[in-house]
C-alpha cells in the first residue's frame, strides 16, 4: 500500500531528525545556549508583544503543566486517565468557592486545592487501580462527567453560569490582575512543572513506575507494591491538575462548566501522546503543538477536535512513540 | 398517583430502559471477551445505528404505508450496515493493535470514538434531529400499568434480539469460537480456529445489536443527536461490570438491573432525573470495590 | 526449624491439580534442588510460594511466618526472592537500572525526597546503586553495568537476572531453570556463582533444574516431582538409584552437555 510506504517513510525520517537533534542537543554548551535563548525570548515577549501574544501564550504555559501532570499518570505510570479535566475543575472550584463566596485570600485556598484532589483521587483510584488498567479509563471518564453534572446543579458552585467574582492573588503587595502578571506567573508554573516533573523521572518512585511499565509482574517479584506507586502518581497527577487548575481561576476571576468538559480531557491526552508519552521534552512540544497549531488558522477552528483525533489515530498505528520520544527508543547503540 | 401505579410504572420504565443498555453492554463485554479492549468506540456505533435507522426510514417510509413495517426494515438495513462498520473499524484500528501494550489500543479507541463523534457533530451541526415514525402515541391500561403500543414492542423486540443472541453464543460455531477465544486466544490460533474471522463476527454483531439499541432509543424518545453515545457508553460499561465483564448474560442481567435501579432512583427524593447518572456511578464505584468481578463473575487466576 | 517448610500444599486449577499435598523442607544455609519431568508442577510451586498463584490448600512457612495469603511483593520484602524461567528483565532499561529495582523495597523515598533531594534521600541513592554495582560485580558483570538490557547476549542477560534477585537481600534465593540455555563455561561458572551465594552471602538457595549433572553436583538435597506429587527425596546419589525417579522419566533423555 503506498500510503503505508509513506508514513513509515515520515516515521524513518522523523527518528534521522529526532537522532540527528538529540545528538546536537546532546552537547552540553549548545543545550545551555538554547536554553538561555528561549529563556530571554520568552522572558521578554510581555514587553513588545500583544496582548493577544501574551494570552495565547499563557494558555500554552497552562497547557504545559497541566499535561506535564498528565504525563505522570499516562507517560511515567502507564495509566489511562480520561477525566484530568476535572481535577483542574477540583482545583478551580475549590479556590473559585473560597475566593469567591468566601472571600479567602487565594494562597490559602491552594493547599486546600491540592488536599481535595488528593482525596479524589484516592476515592476514584484506590478502588480501581487493583483492577486492571482499562478500569481506570472508564472509571475517570465517569467521574470527569459527574464532577460535570454536580458542579452545573449545585448553588454554591453557580450552576450552569457558573462562578464569578473570584478574587486576584495578591503577591508582595502587587495585585496581579494583568495579563503580563499571569504571564510570568504561569510562565514559572511551568518552569517548575519541569523541573519537578525531571525529579521526579530520576528518583526511586520514577523508577518504581518505569518498572511497572516494562513488566508490571516482574516488578511485583523485586518487591514493588504496584498498586501503591500507581496510586501515587494518581494522587500527585491529581495535585498538579488541581493546582493548575487553582491558578487558572484566578486569572479568569470566573469559571463555568464549560471550560472542564470531556473534550478537554482528550486534548490533554493527546498533546501528551502526541510528543511522547513519559519522555518530558516531548510532552513540552506536545502541549505546545496542541495550543498553537489552531491559532496558524483560524478556518480549522471547527475541525480541530476532528483533525487532532485523526493525527492521534495515525500515530498510534504508525509511530506510537510519539514525535519526540525517549532517545532509548530509537537509538541501538550500547 | 398511587404508590404502586408508581412501582409498576418505574418497574416497566426500568426494563425498557434496561434493555436498551442490556443490548449495547452485550457489544461492550463480547468485544471485551475476545479481545480484552474496553471499545468506547461502542457508544458512538449506537449513536451512529440511531442516525442510520433515521436516514433509512426517512428514504423508505414515504413508500411504505404501515409505519411498523417501515421501521422494521429500517431496523434490519441499519443493523447490518452499522454491523459492517463496526467491522471495518475493527480491521482497519483495532487489528493493526492486537500485539501492542494495552495503552495504545485503548487510546486508539478513544480516537475512533472521537473521530466517528465530531464527524456526526460536523454533520448534524450539533443540532438534535427528530426521529418521525408515523407511529401514534396513543395510551392504553393493563391493570394499573399506563403503556403505548410503541413501549410494548420496543421492549418485546429487544428482549427478543437478546434471546436470539443467547441462542448465538451457545448453540453457534461461532458463539463457542468466540467463549473459546475469551479463554485463550493463542491457542485458539494454534487449533485452526480463524481468530480474526471470529474477531470481525463478534463486532459486527456487537455494533448491530448496539445500532439496533440506537434505533429503539431514537423510536422511544422521539430525537437522536451527536452526544447520545457518550453516556450510554458509560452506562453499558456500567451494567457490564454489574454484570461480569466478558460474560453475556451478565451484560443483560447488568444492563436490566442498572435500568431497574435508576428508575427507581428517580423517585428517591433529592435525586430525581438530574442526578440519576452519579447515582449510577456511585454504584459502579462500589461495585468496583466490593465486587469487581461482577453478579455473575468468577475471579480468574491467570497462568504465568 | 527450617528455613522454609512447606505443608501439603495443593493447587488446583478448576478439575486439574497442579501440585497434590507436597511437603517438603528447606534448612538454611543450604541449597536444595526440585526436579521432575516437564510439566511436573515445578514452577507452579514457585509461583505459590512466591505469590503468584493462591494455592487451595496446605500452608508455606517462611522464617516462621505463613506466607498463604501474602502478595509478590510482600513475600519479597520479608526476604525470599526469585528469578523466572523465561528471564523477565526490564528490557528496555539499562542494567544497573534493572539491578537497582531489587532495592526498591529496602528504601523509602517519595514525592517530597525527590523533588527536595534531601540529604537522606541522596544518601539512599547512593547506597542502592552501591548494593547494585556490588550485586553486579558478584556476578561479574559489573563492567557492563550501562548497557540497554535487551542489548546484552543470553549468558549476560542471566547473570543480570541473578544479581537483580540478589540485590533484593534476600535470606531464601528461588531459582528457575538458571541453567536453561547456558553453554558448558557458563555452567560452571553458575555452580561456582550458587556455592559462593550460600557460602560468602550466606543466602539459601532452591532450585528448579532440569540439567541433571548440575543438580547433582551443587544440591546436598534433591526433592523428585511428578504430576504435583513428591515422588522421592534424598542425596543425588540415593534419588538416582529410586525406582520411582527412574519411572518417572522413563523415555526422556539425559542432558549430553551435562556439567
Amino acid at each position: 500500500m503506498n500510503d503505508k510506504k509513506n508514513l513509515n517513510k515520515i516515521t524513518q525520517n522523523l527518528d534521522t531528525l529526532t537522532a540527528r537533534f538529540n545528538d546536537f542537543a546532546g552537547n552540553k554548551t549548545i543545550r545551555i545556549i538554547l536554553f538561555i535563548l528561549a529563556f530571554l525570548v520568552l522572558v521578554y515577549i510581555p514587553i513588545t508583544g500583544s496582548r493577544f501574544t501574551q494570552e495565547i501564550m499563557t494558555n500554552m504555559f497552562f497547557y504545559i503543566i497541566v499535561c506535564l501532570g498528565l504525563n505522570i499518570i499516562v507517560g511515567f505510570a502507564g495509566l489511562l486517565h480520561l477525566g484530568y479535566a476535572a481535577f483542574i475543575a477540583v482545583g478551580a472550584y475549590v479556590t473559585g468557592i473560597l475566593s469567591a463566596v468566601y472571600g479567602v485570600s487565594f494562597w490559602v485556598t491552594l493547599p486546600l486545592s491540592v488536599l481535595a484532589a488528593i482525596l479524589a483521587g484516592l476515592a476514584i483510584g484506590a478502588p480501581t487501580l487493583r483492577l486492571r488498567g482499562d478500569y481506570l479509563a472508564i472509571v475517570t471518564l465517569g467521574f470527569g462527567e459527574i464532577v460535570r453534572i454536580t458542579v452545573r446543579n449545585i448553588d454554591i458552585t453557580g450552576g450552569a453560569i457558573g462562578l464569578i467574582g473570584i478574587e486576584r492573588p495578591v503577591f508582595f503587595g502587587i495585585t496581579l490582575n494583568q495579563i503580563s502578571h499571569f504571564y510570568y506567573m504561569f510562565f514559572i508554573l511551568a518552569i517548575l512543572a519541569i523541573f519537578v516533573s525531571y525529579r521526579l523521572h530520576d528518583s526511586r518512585m520514577g523508577r518504581a513506575w518505569q518498572y511497572i511499565r516494562e513488566d508490571e509482574d516482574a516488578a511485583s517479584a523485586m518487591g514493588i507494591n504496584v498498586v501503591t506507586a500507581r496510586l501515587y502518581a494518581f494522587i500527585i497527577g491529581s495535585a498538579f491538575g488541581a493546582l493548575a487548575g487553582s491558578f487558572y481561576a484566578a486569572k479568569m476571576t470566573a469559571i463555568s462548566p464549560e471550560s472542564f468538559m470531556f473534550l478537554h480531557s482528550v486534548m490533554f491526552l493527546l498533546a501528551v501522546v502526541l510528543g511522547g508519552m513519559g519522555k518530558i521534552p516531548g510532552v513540552v512540544l506536545g502541549a505546545v503543538i496542541v495550543t498553537l497549531f489552531p491559532e496558524l488558522s483560524r478556518d480549522i477552528g471547527q475541525y480541530r477536535v476532528i483533525i487532532f483525533a485523526i493525527v492521534l489515530l495515525l500515530l498510534m498505528l504508525y509511530r506510537p512513540q510519539g514525535i519526540w520520544p525517549d532517545k532509548k527508543l530509537i537509538s541501538t547503540k550500547k | 398517583m398511587s404508590f404502586w401505579e408508581v412501582f409498576l410504572q418505574q418497574l416497566f420504565n426500568g426494563l425498557l430502559i434496561g434493555a436498551f443498555y442490556g443490548l449495547v453492554a452485550i457489544g461492550y463485554s463480547m468485544v471485551y471477551g475476545v479481545i480484552k479492549l474496553l471499545n468506547f468506540a461502542h457508544g458512538d456505533i449506537y449513536m451512529t445505528g440511531a442516525f442510520t435507522g433515521l436516514i433509512i426510514l426517512g428514504f423508505i417510509s414515504a413508500g411504505i404505508a404501515n409505519a411498523w413495517l417501515a421501521i422494521v426494515i429500517s431496523l434490519v438495513l441499519s443493523m447490518v450496515l452499522v454491523g459492517l462498520f463496526g467491522v471495518a473499524i475493527q480491521r482497519v484500528a483495532y487489528r493493526p493493535m492486537l500485539k501492542a501494550p494495552r495503552l495504545s489500543i485503548l487510546i486508539t479507541a478513544l480516537a475512533v470514538s472521537m473521530i466517528i463523534y465530531n464527524s456526526v457533530l460536523l454533520l448534524t451541526q450539533g443540532q438534535a434531529r427528530p426521529f418521525r415514525t408515523g407511529l401514534t402515541g396513543e395510551s392504553f391500561y393493563v391493570g394499573a400499568l399506563r403503556l403505548t403500543e410503541t413501549r410494548v414492542v420496543l421492549l418485546v423486540a429487544a428482549l427478543v434480539l437478546m434471546f436470539l443472541l443467547h441462542m448465538f453464543i451457545t448453540r453457534t460455531m461461532y458463539g463457542k469460537a468466540m467463549r473459546a477465544i475469551a479463554l485463550d486466544r493463542d491457542t485458539c490460533q494454534l487449533m485452526g480456529i480463524n481468530v480474526y474471522k471470529i474477531i470481525a463476527v463478534t463486532f459486527f454483531v456487537g455494533s448491530s445489536l448496539a445500532a439496533a439499541a440506537g434505533m429503539f432509543a431514537g423510536v422511544y424518545y422521539g430525537t437522536v443527536h451527536f452526544f447520545m453515545g457518550f453516556l450510554i457508553g458509560l452506562k453499558a460499561f456500567t451494567a457490564a461490570v454489574i454484570g461480569g465483564i466478558g460474560i453475556i448474560p451478565g451484560a443483560m442481567l447488568g444492563g436490566l438491573l442498572l435500568g431497574l435501579l435508576e428508575s427507581f432512583a428517580t423517585q428517591i427524593p433529592g435525586v430525581g432525573t438530574v442526578w440519576k447518572d452519579v447515582f449510577s456511578f456511585i454504584f459502579l464505584i462500589l461495585f468496583l470495590i466490593f465486587k469487581p468481578t461482577g453478579i455473575l463473575g468468577r475471579v480468574e487466576s491467570e497462568r504465568m | 526449624m527450617a528455613l522454609l517448610e512447606i505443608k501439603d500444599l495443593t493447587l488446583r486449577f478448576g478439575g486439574l491439580c497442579a501440585v497434590n499435598q507436597l511437603s517438603l523442607d528447606i534448612e538454611e544455609g543450604s541449597i536444595r534442588s526440585l526436579i521432575g519431568p516437564n510439566g511436573a508442577g515445578k514452577t507452579c510451586v514457585f509461583n505459590c510460594l512466591t505469590g503468584f498463584y493462591k494455592p487451595s490448600d496446605g500452608d508455606m512457612i517462611f522464617m516462621g511466618a505463613s506466607m498463604m495469603k501474602k502478595k509478590p511483593h510482600i513475600i519479597t520484602y520479608k526476604g525470599m526472592a526469585r528469578t523466572f524461567q523465561n528471564l523477565r528483565l526490564f528490557k528496555q532499561m539499562s542494567v544497573l537500572e534493572n539491578v537497582m529495582s531489587g532495592m526498591h523495597s529496602r528504601s523509602s523515598a517519595g514525592f517530597f525526597g525527590a523533588v527536595l533531594r534531601t540529604k537522606g534521600q541522596k544518601a539512599e541513592e547512593k547506597r542502592i546503586r552501591e548494593v547494585a554495582e556490588e550485586c553486579l560485580d558478584f556476578v561479574g558483570i559489573l563492567d557492563k553495568k550501562d548497557y540497554i538490557a535487551k542489548n546484552l547476549p543470553y549468558g549476560d542477560q542471566r547473570r543480570v537476572e541473578w544479581a537483580r534477585a540478589l540485590a533484593t537481600q534476600p535470606k531464601l534465593l528461588l531459582l528457575d531453570e538458571p541453567a536453561a540455555g547456558l553453554n558448558k563455561e557458563e555452567k560452571a561458572h553458575l555452580i561456582n556463582l550458587m556455592r559462593r551465594i550460600r557460602d560468602e552471602r550466606k543466602i539459601t538457595i532452591f532450585l528448579i533444574e532440569h540439567d541433571m549433572g548440575l543438580v547433582m553436583k551443587v544440591s546436598e538435597k534433591i526433592f523428585v516431582i511428578d504430576y504435583g506429587v513428591k515422588i522421592a527425596e534424598g542425596t543425588a546419589q540415593e534419588v538416582r538409584d529410586n525406582p520411582r525417579v527412574i519411572e518417572a522419566y522413563l523415555g526422556k533423555e539425559e542432558k549430553e552437555d551435562a556439567v
